[in-house]
């Protein structure tokens, strides 16, 4: 799914990363650790397509669409409700059926009663919520995770876990945590930065 | 098709967010209506009427700078940006969308311009329309693209003007030429010319403004 | 086959090129049967004109390589072309005011077409610059800058034809410009001259270029340090 060789990224005269190499297939789990400023949020947008790398070789699987990127921002409009959000990035992203599907996500999530409300009155939890629904919405063979549970309260994190377990075995991932112990039976393949 | 199917929704989205926050469209107004009243006072008495088209161009140019500097604020302080440029769409949907959105802001507000200067100052003729059209396409053509980049920038609000305005003066040239000389079809063609070429440009470049 | 001078010879090219130039200049190129001494100016102005276009250009080539191949290096050379560019063009408003004041007998003239170019041209490069450092380096500053170095080739013809549209209701009258019927020992001055500049323009580039990449290696090092 996706093969990394000698990634390497710069701003400027910064060096992020250096050095990364792996080979994920699908179904598969990678795990990236390491501290902050290690460069594991760098090579989540380079796995997404967000950033190119500045040397060494990265290939893709997949097309653009077929990529779920939860980051650290939610990516969603504070001014629209999450009915709209979702409506619009469903649009995008041409999902079939997709007020079903939208509808099903809401509900998984338990943000259903609060669909019409301005994601900008969301609390934390909820927005990662939403965030979560935008980036399974079209169903995606690769997911990239930025430290997902970031935000979630107990109830939000074992929805994520069952997400997360159900979709091991017919997708691929890439998922960057803090706390490598909750996703830690899922990994099949594990890199540690800095 | 579903190119433009992309850019609809992109365009309606951005035309729901302003009816939503109302933040843009009444500033553009207002500006431009204020302009023209400060506009009197500026010209002495016995100026010609054609001072006071020139005049309008650069209230239209400023108020479109004004409206432009807040294009891209939603995107820019969620990061939301990122979201459309992970959607499978052609990037250059993005702009187009934008530049349509903008473009309806600057129709708007010409709407209330336009029959203010007439009130205020004197006539508005047909070729002073069709040169405020085809200005609006160049303006909200390049102007996306600079707002997009400028939003990427620490000096941001700043920066816009700073690189809009050098692209705008050849736009200025053929609005006031289309507004007052006497061969107007000849400053309407040079436009055109102007928003093909740098549509083309935008249009081809944008991807780039917006990755990394 | 590509020919690469190093950058002494370069620069030694450069010091006769343009010490022939000045020498034609002064004693050899014949006085202007019009204007006399002060037409001798044009054998500067233009040429400075010229190799700023010329840099610019090139700024603009070298960004569309980045573009295209994302070489790094082509943010860099695009960056250098184009602010000897801004440095060429600065000396053409310089030396056509000059010229202005002592044609027309004042140093602003609107009606000069390539003084009023230069001076849109000099303030859309100047926005280059704040572009360029209000942003941080990295590949999003080196895209922006290169996409705006493309708009920069695409807006001198346009501004040009767009100033020459402008005199038709700005100055129903024109200054006659000089198109000065060149003899052939005129022409061979102007072409030195020109191809003077065009060699310094070039030395100039690869010094600052040099000195740029320098600076960049440094700190990679000292951020390899830390």
């Amino acid at each position: 799914m996706i093969r990394a060789r000698r990634l390497e990224k710069r701003y400027g005269a910064k060096r992020v990363l250096r050095g990364v190499g792996f080979e994920l297939s699908s179904p598969g789990f990678l795990l990236v650790t390491g501290p902050n400023g290690s460069g594991k949020t760098t090579l989540l947008r380079l796995c997404a397509g967000l950033a190119a790398p500045t040397a060494g070789e990265l290939d893709v699987a997949v097309t653009r669409g077929r990529i779920g990127f939860l980051g650290h921002e939610p990516l969603v409009y504070r001014e629209l409700t999450a009915l709209e959000n979702l409506e619009l990035y469903g649009r995008l992203y041409r999902v079939p059926e997709r007020r079903e599907r939208i509808g099903m996500l809401l509900e998984r999530f338990e943000l259903w009663d609060a669909r019409h409300e301005r994601a900008g009155s969301y609390s934390r939890g909820m927005m990662q919520r939403l965030a979560l629904c935008r980036t399974l919405l079209h169903d995606p063979e690769l997911l990239v995770l930025d430290e997902p549970y970031s935000g979630l309260d107990d109830d939000g994190a074992t929805l994520l876990d069952r997400e997360l377990a159900e979709r091991r075995a017919r997708s691929a991932f890439v998922v960057a945590t803090h706390d490598p112990q909750r996703v830690e039976p899922l990994a099949s393949l594990r890199l540690a930065l800095g | 098709m579903t190119y433009l199917a992309d850019v609809g929704t992109l365009a309606r989205k951005d035309l729901l967010l302003e009816l939503r926050a109302r933040d843009t469209l009444p500033a553009m107004l207002l500006f431009v209506f204020s302009t023209l009243v400060v506009f009197h006072f500026v010209l002495p008495g016995g100026s010609s009427e054609l001072a006071a088209t020139g005049l309008l161009w650069v209230a239209l140019v400023f108020t479109a700078l004004l409206g432009l500097s807040r294009s891209f604020a939603a995107e820019r302080e969620q990061g939301v940006i990122d979201g459309l440029v992970l959607a499978p769409s052609d990037r250059s949907a993005i702009w187009l969308g934008k530049a349509l959105s903008i473009l309806v802001f600057l129709g708007l507000a010409e709407v209330v311009a336009l029959p203010a200067f007439a009130l205020f100052f004197g006539d508005v003729d047909g070729s002073l329309i069709a040169g405020v059209a085809l200005a609006d396409l160049g303006i909200a053509a390049v102007g996306t693209l600079l707002a997009a980049v400028a939003a990427a920038s620490r000096a941001r609000e700043l920066l816009l003007p700073l690189l809009f305005l050098p692209l705008a003066i050849p736009i200025v040239i053929g609005g006031v030429g289309a507004s007052v000389a006497d061969h107007s079809p000849r400053y309407l063609g040079f436009l055109a010319v102007y928003d093909t070429i740098f549509a083309l440009v935008c249009w081809a470049s944008f991807e780039y403004v917006v990755t990394e | 086959m590509r020919i690469r001078l190093s950058l002494p010879a370069l620069a030694a090219v450069a010091l006769v090129l343009v010490a022939t130039a000045i020498a034609l200049i002064a004693y050899v190129a014949p006085e202007d049967a019009d204007q006399g001494l002060s037409q001798k100016i044009f054998y500067f102005h233009v040429p400075i004109a010229l190799t700023a276009y010329v840099m610019f250009g090139w700024g603009a080539w070298k960004a569309l390589l980045h573009l295209w191949r994302r070489d790094p290096d082509a943010d860099l050379e695009s960056y250098v072309a184009i602010h000897q560019g801004v440095i060429f063009g600065a000396l053409t408003l310089v030396t056509g005011s000059i010229w202005a004041k002592i044609s027309w007998g004042v140093w602003w003239a609107w009606s000069s077409n390539q003084l009023v170019l230069f001076l849109v041209l000099f303030l859309f490069y100047a926005a280059y610059f704040m572009l360029r450092f209000s942003i941080e380096p990295g590949p999003r500053r080196a895209n922006s800058s290169a996409v705006y170095a493309i708009f920069g080739v695409a807006l001198i013809p346009v501004s040009f034809l767009a100033i020459r549209l402008a005199n038709d209701f700005i100055h129903p009258t024109v200054f006659t410009s000089h198109g000065p019927q060149m003899s052939g020992l005129m022409f061979f001055t102007f072409c030195v001259s020109w191809a003077s500049l065009l060699v310094l323009a070039a030395c100039l580039y690869r010094v600052e270029l040099a000195g740029k990449r320098i600076d960049l290696r440094l700190r990679e090092l000292r951020e390899l340090l830390t």
